[in-house]
């Protein structure tokens, strides 16, 4: 693997620079050298960031802290153990960076959340939908994560579920050393595609993913595979970034051997004075199914099981922009954000897998978008307002146009076009917590049964402190 | 597929090749420190400043322009002790550029090369927006900043060693001017000793420290925590009792709780810029401390 060379560069290089700073004091000279080594070998393997968590967790001050050089303020007060660095076990300095994010909501709808589907699309198998009637307990978010070595960093986010189920929504290295502008990562994670996929839900600006999310990926399209991100050495920002893996993420599913399915993105973005910020991009999914398998009634109402096996193709486009006037996001800001997205699927459709078994060709050609807004109008309070839409199309069925079954016989892929409007207020009272209070019209289930749907959320994080991505 | 992922991958190595370029790029995440690495590097240096003295540096979104100037930097000047946390680590993750990340030659806090403030003896988030290596805001003592200037002086010779001779040269020429100002404000400033102030956040202590201010209050009730009626109502009790000599409010602050207060309690608000850019005059690092001085000096004897 050529891949490992410039490893091997890189390795020469950070054991021949050692940083030298401060000046050591005649009489503490080798006390401060000792400090000065300790210090940089803890700060090459830890961010600050885990300095926090260790602390947290061993209620003193760490290594990090250690005073060095030969500044004024000599009132900085000294934690326990920090004068003794012989005597602290490092065993613990090492503890990777851990955070704990809880979840919680009391969600009141006008429809039984049972009934909840969106109409014209085949049911992705995600956790969508409004979820259960009254106080239920979210997904609790357990993130640990820290540099490897000097090549890599691992991350593990997991999902506890309000049911008692473990997720392991990401999982995964990346590398820290590759040249040029290079960055992979490999294991289990979010698709690099569109604005929102890679966003955790913690981090929503809505208590759920847009419609278009839902029925295109279950949520979130996951990856279990390799990515390759390449960013260009330019002032405007331009990334473009490729995926490969086991493609079993909806709407592919994993075949049985090699690759399968590959996502294309290109992100580009930049400020327009000094105020305004943006980013753009578009992406490409192909993906394959076989006996991609979804639950429906037939005409007469009995449970069927039907199964797409084809191609699956999706594109999508997002753009955001961000007015925070002179970059003060502690006081105003208003978010702008879009995604459109395109799926088409051609392969055949069997009816009834388990008894019957027909099958005949299926073309479908279904989009989806949102368009949604977030102003923080106060420190502390935002509004959002979100449009969602769907547009189910067409799809060509052969049995149908053979005249084998009834259109009747496919409920759930009659044509439609669910639509759902969203308010939103919410207060942040610190970086660390979150109340949200949402209300919706869905009209996922198309337009006759209107589902209102009012939810309260809360999330607080515990632990280190977290980066956002834009 | 695959041919076409190879042949994209193909392209992109092509196409990745580093230009050569004449001057060191560094990316500082304040002016400060954007304009210290000026005083070093002079022409030799590159520098890119992440954000305004107009912004609230603990609050900065991970911009896409930043990430491109992560990629291309050759070296990152920050405040450090987690001041940039929310956002400086997706910068440096997502840049894709290995010389910039902690711990590299390439990665540089002000910070780490001194004794910090107000290292907090118990660690826990209901005491506010508290920093585990202590305050942060180390720029507003200029004996800081010369220590500092050493340490980045050493450092800029790391990734630019042909230029080592100048950065020396510029290093201790910086050091005599700026040790020579030191004294010169440090006089001017004697009658400043002891005078009582109120802060709004904890981000005047280095300021306070050297210039012997006495810092009576602060407007936020624990660092990061917006104020309470309540307790803006306790601290009109209080400071009317003792009123302070003046209310600091830094560049970008909200001016609203500084203006409510003084109206109440009788005592002025003293603008300072914080930062270099902060105020017109506050255009250098000299700038910054002549200015802040003299707009102390305007209210106090």
């Amino acid at each position: 693997m050529t891949l490992f060379k410039p490893f091997g560069a890189l390795l020469a290089l950070s054991g021949a620079v050692l940083p030298v700073v401060g000046e050591a004091a005649d009489d503490a000279a080798a006390l401060r050298a000792e400090l000065q080594a300790l210090k940089s070998d803890y700060a090459a393997r830890l961010a600050t960031l885990e300095a926090r968590i260790t602390q947290l967790e061993s209620g003193a001050s760490s290594a990090a802290t250690l005073p060095v050089g030969n500044a004024a303020a000599p009132s900085a007060t000294s934690g326990p153990g920090q004068g003794s660095p012989g005597t602290r076990s490092s065993a613990a300095a090492f503890n990777p960076a851990v955070a704990v994010i809880f979840a919680g909501n009391y969600t009141n709808v006008s429809e039984d959340p049972q009934s909840w589907q969106i109409a014209g699309f085949m049911p992705s198998g995600g956790e969508v939908g409004p979820g259960e009637r009254s106080f239920n307990l979210d997904e609790s978010e357990l993130t640990i994560g820290a540099s490897v070595d000097p090549y890599f960093s691992a991350n593990f986010i997991a999902a506890i579920t309000g049911e008692d189920e473990i997720e392991v929504e990401e999982a995964y290295f990346r590398t820290l050393a590759l040249p040029s502008g290079f960055t992979a990562k490999g294991g289990r994670f979010f698709s690099g595609l569109g604005y929102l996929n890679e966003i955790h839900g913690h981090a929503w600006d809505f208590v759920d993913q847009p419609l278009v999310y839902q029925a295109f990926f279950g949520n979130q399209l996951a990856q279990e595979g390799v990515q390759l991100k390449w960013l260009a050495p330019t002032d405007l920002f331009i990334e473009l970034g490729a995926e490969t893996g086991n493609g079993q993420g909806f709407p592919g599913t994993r075949l049985s051997n090699g690759v399968n399915g590959a996502t294309v993105f290109a992100h580009f973005g930049g400020d327009i004075g000094d105020s305004t910020s943006w980013r753009a991009g578009a992406s490409w999914l192909d993906q394959r199914a076989e006996e991609r398998v979804y639950e429906d009634v037939d005409d007469v109402g009995t449970p069927v099981l039907n199964a797409f096996t084809g191609k699956s193709a999706t594109w999508a486009i997002d753009a955001t922009f961000k007015w925070t006037p002179y970059g003060n996001t502690a006081r105003q800001q208003l978010k702008v954000q879009a995604e459109y997205m395109r799926r088409k699927e051609t392969g055949d459709l069997t009816f009834d897998v388990e008894g019957l078994g027909l099958s005949d060709s299926y073309r479908s050609e279904q989009s989806g978008w949102y368009l949604q807004s977030v102003y923080q109008f106060l420190p502390r309070w935002r509004v959002g307002l979100r449009y969602d839409a769907l547009d189910s199309g067409s799809p060509a069925i052969g049995l149908v146009s053979s005249g084998a079954l009834p259109p009747e016989a496919f409920p759930a892929l009659l044509p439609s076009e669910p639509d759902r409007v969203t308010l939103m207020l919410d207060w942040t009272p610190s970086e660390f917590s979150r109340l949200r209070a949402q209300y919706a019209w869905d009209d996922a289930r198309d337009a006759q049964e209107r589902d209102r749907q009012f939810m309260l959320k809360y999330l607080f994080g515990i632990g280190a402190h977290g980066a956002h991505k834009f | 597929m695959l041919q076409f992922i190879r042949s994209v991958l193909a392209l992109l190595v092509l196409t990745a090749t580093v230009p050569a370029h004449a001057a060191l790029k560094v990316l500082a995440t304040t002016t400060d420190w954007g304009a210290l690495a000026i005083e070093l590097g002079a022409d030799r240096v590159n520098v890119y400043v992440a954000t305004s003295a107009l912004q609230d540096v603990h609050r900065v979104e991970a911009k896409p322009s930043l990430i491109a100037r992560a990629r291309t930097a050759d070296l990152v000047i920050a405040e450090g002790a987690d001041l940039e946390s929310g956002w400086l680590p997706v910068l440096v993750q997502e840049s894709g550029n290995p010389r910039i990340q902690p711990g590299s030659p390439g990665y540089f806090e002000a910070a780490a090369q001194l004794n910090l403030l107000e290292v907090p003896s118990r660690l826990d988030r209901s005491l506010g927006d508290i920093h585990p290596q202590g305050n942060p805001h180390v720029h507003l003592d200029p004996r800081n900043i010369v220590a500092v200037a050493k340490a980045l002086t050493a450092r800029l010779t790391v990734p630019d060693a042909g230029n080592a001779p100048y950065y020396e040269q510029r290093g201790n020429d910086f050091e005599a001017r700026w040790q020579q100002a030191i004294g010169r404000w440090e006089s001017r400033a004697a009658p400043l000793k002891g005078t009582p102030v109120v802060v709004i956040h904890r981000d005047q202590v280095y300021l306070c420290h050297w210039l012997g201010l006495s810092e009576v209050a602060a407007i936020e009730p624990k660092p990061g925590v917006p104020p309470s009626a309540g307790y803006l109502g306790q601290l009109v009790t209080k400071l009317s009792a003792s009123p302070p000599r003046m209310i600091l409010r830094n560049a970008y602050n909200d001016p609203k709780a500084v203006n409510w207060l003084s109206e109440r309690i009788h005592a002025p608000v003293v603008l300072l810029p914080f930062s270099v850019g902060g105020t017109p005059e506050a255009k250098d690092l000299f700038g910054l401390f002549d200015d802040t001085l003299n707009r102390l000096l305007t209210v106090a004897p």
